[in-house]
């Protein structure tokens, strides 16, 4: 109990279709780390004797609405808890059929770690190179393959070995810092949360072990000092008159009292006095902490502005170039305006070009196009009316993401990563 | 260097206040749906944290059911007294009396239900634009799909097929006229990391919520307290029991568990080796297997 007050906390993905095993791994972990409670599982078996099954089907604990356990399908991206004595996790479960891009981009975004499901069999598919790429694309610092239903095909050795030879050969062609591969039944329990016995010649951690001790401290950019103005506190009372301060959650870098910083857009010049939290101060402040900050001068700040160090400043420019996956029905073409929002900053923008389009299963480029539709991924030119303080996406995935925004009917359309 | 990482606890903490600021600087008018239990005193300990040493920049909004725990506005008061905060209470009766609604009957019967009309009157008596709530996604199957900013039309409407995609922490308030938000700051909080953070954090709570001794009735395998809300069937009778309340609704409708755990420790405890869900001592769930989605698609909290 007093381990877990201390504990860490695991955001990751898994990426599959719907008889990859993908539902039964989930339901494997939740059931084996004990999170499934009585009164849930006793709702899924009537559900699942209802619909005429003879299994339990554990893809109705993560498929909640009405259509889509009318469908059988999972419309929408779904968060699942689950703990250990070691770490607490969250698990973005996204569905793989249509909107299959939008909902993987989406759960990926918050993700430190996505699980990439192989099924033993079949091998690498179409599907297994579209979950890497985008994987790649939002910048998960880890993976793990897990090569699954090992047990149908006598947990071969040399069928697991393939995989990973043929798996690390299209790897290199991506940008993904950590891989790891764990041969799995979801079914039986093999090397998800126990060591399997019908696989002795795997000498790797099992999955639960892996995502337990991943090490996940320095996902965050603890070097480049950024921290975007939420809003400005000021009480108003007696007791704190003067009382001026900058609520915010630091993005980068290591914040601490006496630091000089630099205030973008003004370029005005102070040093930190204190930074705080109800009251109580903060020796050193870090990504993700949400703080409140005051400096020793009296500057004009507000929100949208940003705090950095004199001598290390983020790009500030009108000009951006963007990996954008469109995420609406109405599809983006040239000159197209929109609103960008990008920390705690929102302008207005337009497309200037679309230069090409990635087909996510081949990773091929398509060049010479006018538009692009929903769960499309584009490399798009967009020109902001003001300058954006931002790091690249690879420096940094909070100040590196811009989200857009349709000005007429509020929605959010597209999710944009800097290059 | 340092360990520069934070406990799971900080991180939920620091992800719970920057959307309670981002809610401030985003709308024109934000409240806080103060149900009176533990998730939305949590919400209240974080939005106090968020903005010290100002004050809570918007109101506490109750809706007063009639059905309370007596035990619940008692608390209510007090920390709305230790806050500096305004509080708005939307009644149920009210709307009953003026004739917005129309009480079910029998002997099952709640003001549950009842309780949206209120909600919307009083969100648009106030022209609320982002209503905060205490709801957590492990909550129930339904919240597990729910965003943190969650848009709603100008009938109060969820529609969960037509959700906005909520990436990275850029959070999309913008609305059209009319429209407003549902704001869920603990959406990734499990009940466990509630009762650890109230623990760390030192967070006071209505006494429902440790062991006691109480006159009940227990109806469908459920403990519900003896009130004059409860009429009692035919055959039932009243028994003193142990026991404590892992959550906090209107009496008729909110099931007790049989426990000891009269601690914080013990709770928690209690917590890490319970077998079923807090919801599944609501009465109010156990309406079909989509209960709660149906509720909340016409604008339940």
């Amino acid at each position: 109990m007093s381990i877990q007050e201390k504990n860490q906390l695991l955001r990751f993905t898994t990426a599959g279709s719907v008889d990859d095993g993908k539902s039964t791994l989930i339901g494997r972990l939740l059931y084996d780390s004990k999170s499934i409670f009585e009164d849930q599982i006793e709702a899924v078996k009537s559900s699942s004797e209802k619909k005429g099954f003879d299994y339990v089907d554990l893809s109705l604990l993560t498929d909640g609405l009405k259509s889509e356990r009318e469908q059988g399908i999972t419309i929408d991206v779904a968060y699942r808890y689950f703990a250990t004595p070691k770490r607490k996790f969250i698990i973005a479960d996204t569905p793989g059929h249509t909107q299959y891009t939008r909902n993987m981009v989406t759960g990926a975004s918050t993700a430190n770690l996505a699980i990439i499901l192989v099924d033993a069999r079949k091998g690498l598919l179409e599907q297994t190179y579209r979950h890497s790429f985008i994987a790649s694309l939002l910048k998960i610092p880890h993976v793990v393959v897990c090569v699954n239903k090992m047990d149908l095909v006598d947990y071969s050795e040399d069928v697991y070995n393939k995989i990973v030879a043929d798996y690390e050969a299209f790897a290199s062609k991506l940008d993904i810092k950590d891989v790891q591969f764990v041969p799995i039944s979801a079914l039986n329990g093999d090397n998800v949360v126990d060591r399997s016995e019908n696989m002795p010649w795997y000498e790797g951690s099992t999955l639960l072990y892996h995502l337990e001790h991943v090490h996940i401290a320095s996902d965050f950019n603890h070097i480049d000092c950024r921290f975007p103005v939420q809003m400005v506190i000021r009480p108003h009372t007696l007791e704190f008159q003067d009382f001026r301060g900058y609520a915010g959650r630091i993005d980068g870098g290591i914040f601490k009292p006496g630091d000089e910083v630099k205030v973008l857009p003004s370029g005005f010049t102070s040093k930190i006095k204190s930074i705080e939290l109800n009251g109580e101060t903060i020796a050193e402040a870090y990504a993700p902490m949400s703080v409140t900050m005051t400096l020793e001068d009296e500057i004009d700040i507000s929100r949208g502005d940003m705090i950095v160090r004199p001598n290390n400043q983020p790009k500030s420019e009108q000009d951006l170039e963007v990996m954008v996956c469109w995420m609406n029905q109405k599809s983006l073409q040239n000159r197209t305006k929109l609103i960008v929002k990008h920390t705690t900053k929102e302008c207005q923008a337009m497309v200037k070009d679309i230069q090409y389009k990635v087909d996510v299963n081949t990773l091929h480029r398509i060049e010479d196009i006018q538009e692009i539709g929903m769960n499309d991924i584009a490399r798009v030119s967009i020109r902001t009316a003001s300058p954006i303080f931002f790091d690249s996406y690879g420096k940094n995935r909070q100040t590196g993401s811009i989200i857009l925004i349709d000005p007429n009917s509020n929605e959010t359309v597209g999710a944009g990563m800097i290059i | 260097m340092g360990q520069y990482y934070l406990s799971h606890l900080k991180e939920l903490e620091a992800e719970a206040i920057f959307i309670i600021r981002e809610v401030v600087s985003q709308f024109e008018k934000p409240a806080l749906l103060f149900s009176g239990g533990k998730d939305s005193i949590v919400l209240a300990h974080l939005a106090k944290k968020a903005f010290y040493p100002a004050k809570i920049p918007f109101p506490l909004i109750h809706i007063d059911t009639g059905h309370n725990f007596p035990e619940t506005l008692e608390f209510r008061d007090e920390l709305v007294e230790e806050l500096g905060v305004q509080l708005v209470v939307g009644s149920v009766q009210e709307s009953i009396d003026k004739g917005r609604v129309r009480e079910e009957t029998g002997v099952n019967a709640s003001r549950n239900a009842l309780q949206t009309v209120t909600l919307l009157d009083t969100l648009e008596d106030l022209k609320i634009d982002a209503a905060m709530g205490g709801a957590r996604r492990d909550e129930e199957k339904a919240r597990a799909k729910e965003r943190f900013f969650s848009h709603r039309d100008e009938f109060g409407q969820w529609d969960p097929k037509n959700q906005r995609p909520e990436l990275w922490n850029l959070f999309n308030g913008r609305k059209h006229h009319g429209e407003h938000f549902r704001i869920f700051p603990i959406s990734n909080w499990t009940e466990m990391d509630v009762w650890q953070y109230i623990k760390e954090e030192n967070i006071a709570l209505p006494s429902l919520y440790f062991s006691h001794e109480r006159e009940c009735i227990v109806r469908d395998e459920v403990i519900l307290a003896k009130s004059e809300y409860l009429p009692l069937k035919e055959g039932e009778e009243i028994q003193k029991l142990i026991v404590r309340y892992r959550t906090c609704g209107d009496m008729p409708i909110t099931g007790a568990v049989l426990s000891n755990a009269d601690t914080l420790e013990l709770i928690i405890e209690e917590v890490a080796t319970t077998r079923t869900t807090e919801r599944g001592t609501r009465a109010d769930d156990k309406r079909g297997e989509t209960a709660m989605e149906d509720r909340k698609k016409a604008g339940y909290f």
